[in-house]
């Protein structure tokens, strides 16, 4: 253990003396109040630390301890419903301990060490394992199936291993490695958090991750194991598609990152999620979520582990061969965090001050997304999709970590303000917005959903990309000057986007869209707007299509529930065909 | 026995370095104490090796290098708190300039306080009226909420803040309530106004008064929010009050930030702000709100002038990204003579929808809350389309959202500042203005909800 001295505290930054010795990225221990730190550079004996807590009182002299380890995190029963902050701490257990605010000094471990999980093998005494072989499984509450793997790059032969109930450092069993030494086999493993978990192969995404939201299923969809951003300016409600996301992807797990966001909204998240109920197990939400919430207020330094700490938790189920999803709020937090220990180490800035390697630490964290063929044996197959928000400054998306970003991840789910103002929500703005993914997914849409599923969702599209340019006309010389056909493609698109794409998330039968309904939706926008064609080509009056007391139906569409949207759509589909007949028999008798 | 040092190196602005000290800690206090036997205070903001450099809270005029003592307390700034601070008025460092006694304090807190534990947090959801319907109907306060005013130089933000004081209140409750005000470099009449209108209405004695004012050391406005904030949460936490901090104006802390960012020679980032100003504020305002085993609250807001009333500038936009909302005054309506001239569309409370619905407010808060919302956007809208081509180019119904939009602003916004609107009133009249729509454009609101009330108002 090397151990040394402080020679210099500069906020999160402190420097030592005496750690020759030391490796870089090691875990020390700062001062008196054994605060948790890690070492980020060396120049001769002298040690650069980002301390993640708070540095105030500390002096020259003061004893810094290195642990002789990187900064790992602990891996098993126990992650599921938790919340931990940006370096694993328990934030519920050391509430329960310490009180509501967060003091210094704690060394809580993450997983609970004296709550017992039951065990039951899958391998007998004798066998032969490899890494990511699956040792048995742990059930860890009513969704999740926990699986207990051979940590990866270790092999052996198990000499003994029995069902029962364990404490995640007990020791179930025990290996004979290769060399003759004998080791426990625990529930738990650690692994550190800045080096990806091993996969045997990466396949390419093909299945989409059906996320509920209308616009993002239909327009701007993602894979499993895909990459997506959300930028936008504050209040055009990144977090609420966050919070969407996490709420109805089907996925396996979600691992949330609250990174240097508001306390408040991690509340809500741990307050919330618990009562509400998964479509897909019909269990509760929380069951299926880890968080790591490392607000705002909380050291800046920890902020910076949190993303890697997150994905690599969700890293440790994928191998387990379900698909995971990471969700970090905000990504443009953690490049702050960044920017400051960069400057604090007097490194010669780049853009707007972030340091000249925020491009590359942005691409290694997203590439740790995929779909990958697992370690071990049966060839499980796992996914991690990654959607990180960004926060530009003032909503401007040259900023370099907006701009760094697109570089890396396939889908832009870009927010606009001037919709958030006029209340429409989820505010995508589907002029910019786009997913790489559209024409790899077709295939998938066509035979689960409809094979007309990209036709259509395609035809949006273009409708709404034909209205931005009909209004630019509208805006120069007035709605007359256009065509009866352009008129009523205008009406389309605003009914694509107030009847289609405003989806109201805080209200419980529009908050989640299953993929037939979606496509029913566009079916019936579409089914008017032929129909209304029909009505003009036979000399209605545009105005009359336009008006016709149908167009209310098709508005509350989305309000009708799943069960039985069939039934009611047919209807209205029919009323449309009536009103429309009706309207073409009363031009033909005017002429 | 404290050790003195009179090995001051440098003082460049607010910074000074001092040589060969012993034992100094990180972020500690200090004293310096000048050759005529004045004492000002500083405080720590790195060390290395044997020198620590040190930020002064006060003017460096009149220090000598040579004939100057430096002294260092051994803990960080703290405060001194007791519940006899109420009706008292401090100075930007805490301590007393009204005349009184000296305040016997109960205990002492570090004024950077410590984060508060997510999972200790409860989640605001309690309605506040504050009678003032841009609020409470569209922008719904609630407990525990932080939710700054975006202003800009000449607009009545002080006049919404103290009617907001003035008139904010739980239904039917009737808690224990506080307020703590904290003067940011602000002007004498501008904080003159503000304790001569809590004088007038008899909320002085539930109050507690920091005052920083223009010609005051702008460096001691890093100290000013804490200061009160500590306040605050010993209020809210340790007596279980129910606590409105204002903090105006957030904008003149800022610019002592980067003062003293500068001085330090660190890498700026947007306009010259440090790179950390996000981290900063949000050390400052995530102390609000309300957490386990206190039945008290922290409801903060911060008043900030955006500088050419550019709501991208680093103040309001980060401010905006740590804040639950914003409510954002338009010069527009203000020179229509609306007051107070909220501009709704782009204002937002975040908390709004958890505060608010049956047993809260009312059953069709929320719906008539988003149809007036899109019917003033389309009508704003139409109006400007109205200018540019005139009035026969609009349809019937724009016509008559643009007729809409007037009468929104009209009667809706425009209040006054001494009117206190009941949370019903202002539910109604969203009904009342929105019979100039047809009904079948209010798609946005259940139609169980238009069968009850929308007879009603047009009856009305």
């Amino acid at each position: 253990m090397v151990e040394g001295k402080i020679r210099k505290v500069s906020g999160p930054l402190v420097v030592a003396e005496g750690m020759r010795e030391a490796n870089l990225f090691d875990v020390v221990h700062v001062g008196a109040n054994r605060l948790i730190g890690e070492i980020i550079e060396m120049h001769g004996d002298r040690a650069s630390i980002q301390v993640y807590e708070e540095t105030s009182g500390l002096g020259r002299g003061d004893a810094v301890v290195s642990t002789g380890a990187p900064l790992s995190v602990e891996l098993g029963p126990g992650l599921l419903t938790n919340i931990f902050d940006g370096i694993q701490r328990p934030l519920e257990t050391m509430r329960e301990k310490y009180g509501s605010n967060l003091i210094r000094g704690i060394d809580e471990k993450a997983l609970d060490r004296d709550k017992k999980w039951h065990f039951v093998p899958a391998k007998q005494a004798g066998d032969e394992v490899h890494a990511g072989d699956i040792y048995g499984t742990v059930q860890e509450n009513e969704v999740i199936l926990h699986k207990i793997m051979v940590p990866p790059k270790k092999a052996g032969t198990i000499v003994d291993i029995a069902e029962g109930d364990y404490a995640v450092t007990g020791a179930v069993g025990h290996l004979k490695l290769a060399d003759g030494t004998v080791e426990d086999i625990t529930l738990m493993q650690k692994w550190p958090v800045r080096v990806a978990r091993p996969y045997r192969q990466k396949l390419p995404p093909v299945d989409p991750m059906i996320t509920g939201q209308r616009p993002i299923d239909a327009l701007f969809p993602i894979a499993k194991g895909g990459t997506a951003c959300v930028p936008g300016p504050f209040g055009s409600g990144k977090t609420v598609v966050q919070h969407q996301l996490a709420k109805w992807s089907d996925v396996d797990l979600v691992v949330y990152i609250g990174c240097g966001e508001r306390g408040n909204e991690m509340t809500d998240v741990l307050r919330e999620f618990p009562d509400l109920v998964d479509p897909k197990t019909g269990k509760s939400l929380m069951e299926r979520t880890v968080l790591i919430a490392n607000t705002s207020d909380m050291p800046v330094a920890a902020r910076e582990a949190s993303i890697y700490t997150g994905i690599t938790i969700a890293e440790y189920f994928r191998d387990m061969g379900y698909s995971v999803a990471v969700i970090a709020d905000s990504t443009s937090r953690w490049a702050e965090a960044l920017r400051e220990m960069s400057g604090r180490l007097e490194e010669m800035p780049g853009e707007e001050g972030y340091p000249a390697y925020l491009t590359s630490r942005l691409a290694q964290f997203y590439e740790r997304a995929g779909k990958v063929v697992c370690l071990g044996e049966g060839d499980r197959e796992g996914a991690l999709s990654a959607i990180g928000a960004v926060s530009p400054q003032g909503g401007d998306i040259s900023e370099p970590v907006t701009q760094a970003t697109l570089r890396i991840v396939k889908v832009f789910w870009g927010l606009d303000s001037s919709l958030a103002y006029r209340r429409h929500f989820p505010a995508i703005n589907w002029l910019t917005s786009y997913s790489l993914y559209r024409e790899r997914l077709e295939g998938w849409f066509s035979e689960h959903v409809s094979k007309d599923w990209t036709t259509l969702t395609g035809r949006c599209l273009r409708v709404l990309q034909e209205e931005s340019d009909l209004q630019e006309i509208v805006k120069l010389v007035g709605m007359d000057a256009l065509s009866p056909d352009d008129r009523l493609k205008l009406d389309v698109a605003q009914s694509i986007r107030e009847d289609f794409l405003q989806q109201n998330a805080f209200l419980d039968v529009d908050c989640y869209s299953s993929l037939e309904k979606q496509y029913a939706m566009l079916h019936l926008i579409f089914h008017f707007a032929d129909e209304g064609m029909r009505a003009i080509g036979a000399g209605a009056d545009v105005e009359d299509v336009c008006n016709l007391p149908v167009h209310e139906s098709i508005g509350r569409a989305k309000t009708i529930p799943e069960k039985t949207f069939k039934e009611e759509f047919a209807e209205i589909e029919a009323q449309i065909t009536s009103q429309i007949d009706h309207l073409i028999k009363n031009a033909k008798e005017e002429n | 026995m404290m050790r003195e040092y009179r090995t001051i190196e440098e003082v460049a602005g607010p910074l000074m370095l001092v040589r060969r000290v012993e034992g100094v800690k990180y972020d500690e206090l200090g004293e310096i104490e000048l050759p005529n036997g004045e004492v000002r205070r500083c405080r720590v903001l790195e060390v290395n090796g044997k020198n620590v450099l040190v930020q002064l809270f006060e003017s460096a005029a009149g220090l000598n290098l040579s004939n100057s003592k430096v002294r260092f307390s051994g803990h960080g700034v703290e405060l001194p708190v007791s519940p006899d601070m109420l009706g008292r008025v401090f100075n930007g460092m805490g301590e007393p300039i009204d005349g009184g006694a000296k305040l016997i304090p109960e205990k002492s807190f570090d004024i950077n306080g410590t984060p508060i534990n997510p999972a200790a947090r409860y989640y605001p959801s309690e309605f506040i009226q504050t009678g003032v319907s841009s609020i409470d109907g569209l922008n719904t306060l609630v407990r525990g909420q932080k939710l700054p005013i975006f202003s800009g130089s000449g607009l009545p933000h002080a006049n919404l803040a103290a009617q907001i004081a003035r008139q904010a209140k739980v239904l039917g409750s009737n808690e224990k309530f506080a307020v703590v005000f904290a003067a940011i470099g602000i002007t004498f009449e501008e904080a003159d106004f503000f304790i001569s209108d809590f004088r007038k209405t008899g909320a002085l004695d539930r109050t507690v008064l920091f005052i920083n004012l223009a010609s005051d050391a702008a460096i001691e406005r890093i100290s000013t929010p804490r200061m009160a904030l500590t306040a605050a949460e010993y209020l809210a936490f340790e007596c279980n009050m129910h606590v409105l901090v204002i903090l105006t104006d957030i904008t003149n802390y800022a610019e002592a930030l980067r003062e003293v960012s500068a001085a330090r020679k660190e890498v700026p980032g947007r306009r010259g702000y440090p790179g950390y100003l996000y981290t900063d504020l949000a050390t400052l305002y995530e102390r609000a709100g309300r957490k386990m085993g206190s039945d008290g609250s922290i409801t903060m807001i911060p008043i900030l002038t955006m500088p050419e009333d550019d709501k991208t500038h680093p103040i309001p936009d980060l401010t905006g990204y740590i804040t639950e909302g914003q409510i954002i005054l338009s010069r527009e309506l203000y020179r229509k003579g609306y007051l107070p001239p909220v501009d709704v569309l782009p204002s937002l409370s975040r908390l709004k929808d958890k505060g608010i619905g049956d047993g809260k407010t009312r059953e069709d808060h929320a719906d008539t809350m988003n149809q007036l919302f899109s019917a003033y956007a389309r009508g704003k809208e139409a109006r400007e389309l109205m200018v540019v081509l005139g009035e026969a180019a609009l349809s019937p119904v724009d016509r008559l959202y643009a007729k809409f939009a007037d009468a929104f602003e009209a009667e809706y916004i425009n209040q006054g500042f001494y009117e206190n609107r009941s949370i019903e009133d202002t539910l109604n009249l969203g009904w009342k203005l929105l019979s100039i729509l047809p009904r079948s454009e209010m798609k946005r609101i259940k139609p169980k909800y238009l069968e009850k009330y929308w007879k009603a108002s047009a009856e009305a």
